[in-house]
């Protein structure tokens, strides 16, 4: 079996089951570890990436219902992004880091300018346990002027 | 300033060249013991050497927690990196630039003193030399004690402490990379651990044809077991369907969760001071208590470890390379000179959790599988149910009180378990199911002129007349537990701190008002009249409106930095965080921005520790062993914090890591009571808790 997709702006062609786990697949197949394993349950929001722009969970998806789409892992999220990741600090450790910026990219792919409120409410399935959450809201406000037209 | 007593880094590491490395091609290494666990020490440490070296910080190349290459500073912990790492980095690179002046001094045939260093290249006035770094490497030794006798620069001279240099680590970790999650041996094999449910429990059988069938192998030695295959996804499926059989251990149950079953155990008894005369009739009391923490980490534990028959290598994220490699040569047997233990980073652990057992598990199955490397990572259930956790703690206070309400006479009674299970290997999993476990060992706490375990922060800052702290610390607790940000801290401020608004109610004198009656530290002082100006004290309503604001104040270790947080919430079923103010003195500051970023980290995480957080216990061990039963704050439930750094001069810098945990509980606590009219003494203040609270006090 093989499934074919996009990811990072590139075909790709994964050979196996199309059950493997997504998470799996970028990280110990193809190198990628922009997605990080946190639970693999779906639950703390390491893993994210996009799928047709939408943020879902790496570690709970299939790689066979991939076929055709559009995948995005924090690799590949606009430069703007990382960028105001940077000059807001907004990072301790980083290991949520990854899903933080995916799910920002998620965000300001479908919202221009977004208020406070609807970046909390992007993020909220994202845990950090270094409570470096101000700094990350601020980082993705300052991503959304960076990006708006 | 000249340093007339070296700090104990430097009297450990004594040679310049443990610290110090001149690279050809123009760049620097530095060699530090502490290692990067997310707060930004690496950077910090850098900022300093390159203030002191005169060169830019990008010819830094850091070395970290490497046995083979870097000097023994112990543990990262207890906000010790800076004031004790930082103080060593300070001299030896101010002597490494004096060294090298000296040097081109001789070369030049001219006096040191109209020499300088630019970017590593020595100048003379306004004039390069042609002399530099690189240039004079040859000449100049450094194969050679520190005397610690050159002048560091005065605060006035920095240039580089004292900015916000930006964390060398974080675009990388931006961009996919980072961690050692991320790192691939050729021919690794991938494992997984069979962890037992209890302490104690024995391995009956494992079937190792299911595990087979699955693709991957078996491996067992006592009671310790794991599976291993050569690919992640194959081990992960071996874990799922293998079925270990265990038996006995040491049985548990909820009624264990909370810090009241640990009075009264058996436990090893110590106390210090003297409290006064008053006798136990006349004093005032209130138990506080905190249940078992979860270091929470991000990212499960990790580890890779090689053998070659002669030589084994260790990855792990640790907080102690040097420690854990003594306690390898333990586990296998091999000297330790035939171990490297090398640091790459993980999740911030906010203390000891898996790291170290997920290392020594890696290394029992690369000694029997020599030449393989082997990877051993947890899952998030065994991050939570294996890990040693945060003891939970029971504090009491007793107080006799003045004719005005002040405390004259200061008693605190402490019941917790081992706050440093990490020294000892009895309490490490894979020394637990050796087939002849090491004897149990009196685990002990630090000493209280050490900072304490257990005892951390439980003598006031306030003066309070003679006071007296009595530990128990209970050996045999349900679960393992050793080391949480703060150790005792955060459980001993809370008491301390709640205990005091309850006191200043009593006298009817208002809570900032009446711990100013009490303080004379001005450092303290002013950190707490910085916080309650921000918070606009001054305007705090009547209690028992359902808002409330409360504040707490705390000296981390009483030596460390000073922190004072003011919380503002609002309560009906359940608490809702609504602004925190926080001022902090942390002495001279080497990273602002780094401390600001500590700082609310360490209130945020508090703050979730206080309204949320619990280690459930069942039957079959720990219960919470996922993010859905084991909840911390989210997004939504964080309010706007400001934070101010006062300005401290050039008193020495001091470690703020854990110095807001304490106070942030405390404010909490008090901002409640405050809402409420009622107290809530026992964390975490769930519905049940404030439905109780309200009930009691109405
Ligand atoms: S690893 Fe996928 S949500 Fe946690
Ligand atoms: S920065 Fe460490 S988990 Fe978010």
């Amino acid at each position: 079996m093989a499934t074919t997709f996009t990811l990072n702006g590139d075909p790709v062609t994964i050979e196996g089951a199309p059950t493997a786990l997504l998470l799996d697949v970028l990280r110990n197949g193809l190198g990628l570890t922009g997605a990080r394993y946190g639970c693999g349950e779906e639950q703390c929001g390491a893993c994210l990436v996009l799928v047709d722009g939408v943020a879902v969970h790496a570690c709970g998806r299939e790689v066979g219902t991939l076929a055709g789409r559009d995948v995005v892992t924090a690799e590949g999220v606009p430069e703007v992004i990382r960028a105001a990741f940077i000059a807001e600090q907004a990072a301790q450790c980083g290991y949520c880091s990854s899903g933080m910026i995916v799910a920002a990219a998620g965000l300001l792919g479908r919202v221009v300018r977004p208020g406070r409120d609807e970046v909390v409410a992007a993020l909220d399935g994202n845990l950090c346990r270094c409570g470096s959450h101000p700094r990350i809201v601020a980082a993705v406000l300052r991503a959304a002027e960076g990006m708006a037209p | 300033m000249i340093a007339n007593t070296l700090p104990k880094s430097l009297q450990d590491n004594p040679r310049l060249d443990q610290w110090i490395t001149i690279l050809p091609g123009g760049g620097v290494m530095l060699r530090v013991g502490k290692v990067e666990i997310g707060q930004g020490i690496t950077t910090a440490l850098a900022q300093i050497a390159a203030e002191e070296l005169d060169i830019a910080p990008g010819r830094l190349v850091v070395t970290a927690g490497d046995t083979a290459a870097a000097p023994d500073e112990g543990t990262t912990t207890g906000s010790m990196s800076v004031e004790m790492s930082g103080g060593a980095v300070r001299l030896v690179c101010a002597e490494v630039r004096g060294l090298f002046l000296a040097a081109a001094a001789g070369r030049l045939e001219r006096s040191v003193s109209g020499l300088s260093v630019r970017d590593g290249a020595v100048m003379a006035g306004a004039v390069a030399t042609g002399l530099n770094y690189w240039n004079l490497a040859g000449a100049v030794p450094l194969a050679r004690e520190a005397t610690g006798a050159v002048s560091v620069k005065p605060q006035s001279a920095h240039r580089l402490v004292g900015t916000d240099m930006p964390r060398r680590d974080l675009a990388l970790k931006l961009s996919g990379g980072g961690f050692l999650h991320d790192m691939v041996l050729p021919g690794m094999a991938h494992a997984r651990v069979l962890h037992p449910p209890l302490i104690g429990a024995r391995l009956e059988a494992v079937d190792a044809a299911v595990i087979e069938r699955a693709g991957a192998s078996v491996f067992q030695h006592g009671n310790f077991a794991a599976v291993l295959a050569g690919s992640a996804a194959v081990a992960e499926a071996a874990l799922a369907v293998a079925r270990p059989v265990w038996s006995g251990g040491a049985a548990i149950g909820p009624v264990m969760e909370e810090a009241g079953w640990l009075v009264g155990r058996e436990a090893i008894h110590s106390h210090f001071g003297v409290a006064g005369e008053a006798s136990p009739g006349d004093r005032i009391r209130a138990v506080y208590t905190r249940p078992y923490i979860s270091h929470g980490t991000l990212g499960p534990s990790v580890a890779i470890a090689e053998f070659d028959g002669a030589r084994l290598v260790i990855w792990s994220h640790s907080q102690g390379p040097y420690p854990l490699r003594r306690h390898v040569a333990a586990l296998t047997g091999l000297a330790e000179t035939a171990i490297t233990v090398r640091h790459a980073q993980g999740a911030g652990c906010y203390g000891h959790n898996g790291a170290d057992d997920a290392a020594l598990e890696a290394a029992l199955l690369a000694l029997h599988h020599p030449g393989r490397p082997i990877r051993v990572l947890w899952t998030r259930a065994d991050e939570f149910a294996q890990e040693p956790v945060g003891t939970a703690m029971s504090v009491e206070i007793a107080a006799a009180l003045d004719a005005a309400g002040r405390p004259v006479d200061w008693t605190a009674t402490i019941w917790s378990a081992p706050h440093v299970g990490r020294m000892f290997a009895a309490n490490l999993l894979p020394f637990q199911a050796l087939p002849e476990p090491p004897a149990a060992v009196a685990m002990v706490d630090p000493a209280p002129e050490g900072g304490g375990g257990a005892s951390r922060n439980s003598v006031p800052i306030y003066d309070v007349g003679p006071c007296r702290v009595d530990v128990h610390l209970v050996q045999r607790p349900p679960v393992r537990t050793s080391a949480l940000r703060g150790l005792g801290a955060l459980p001993n401020v809370f008491a301390i701190e709640s205990f005091l608004d309850e006191l200043a109610e009593r006298a009817g004198v208002d809570p900032v008002e009446y711990r100013l009656s009490i303080l004379s530290d001005a450092r303290a002082r002013r950190v707490l009249v910085a916080a309650a100006e921000m918070a606009r004290w001054a305007r705090r309503g009547p209690a028992g409106t359902g808002a409330g604001l409360g504040i707490g104040l705390g000296r981390y270790k009483n030596k460390s930095a000073f922190a004072a947080v003011a919380v503002a919430l609002e309560v009906d079923t359940e608490v809702r965080l609504r602004r925190i103010w926080c001022s902090v003195d942390a002495g001279l500051a080497i990273n602002p921005d780094g401390i600001r970023n500590q700082v609310e980290g360490g209130i945020i995480q508090a703050a979730s520790m206080t309204l949320k957080e619990q280690v459930r216990l069942g039957s079959e061990g720990i219960a919470s062993r996922s993010w859905a039963e084991y909840p911390i704050l989210r997004f939504s439930e964080i309010p706007p914090i400001e934070t101010v750094l006062l300005d401290a001069g050039d008193e020495p810098p001091l470690g703020v890591g854990e110095c807001t945990m304490g106070p942030t509980a405390a404010a909490i606590g008090n901002a409640v009571a405050h809402a409420l009219g009622a107290r809530i003494r026992d964390m975490p203040f769930t519905r049940e808790r404030i439905a109780a609270a309200l009930l009691a006090g109405g």
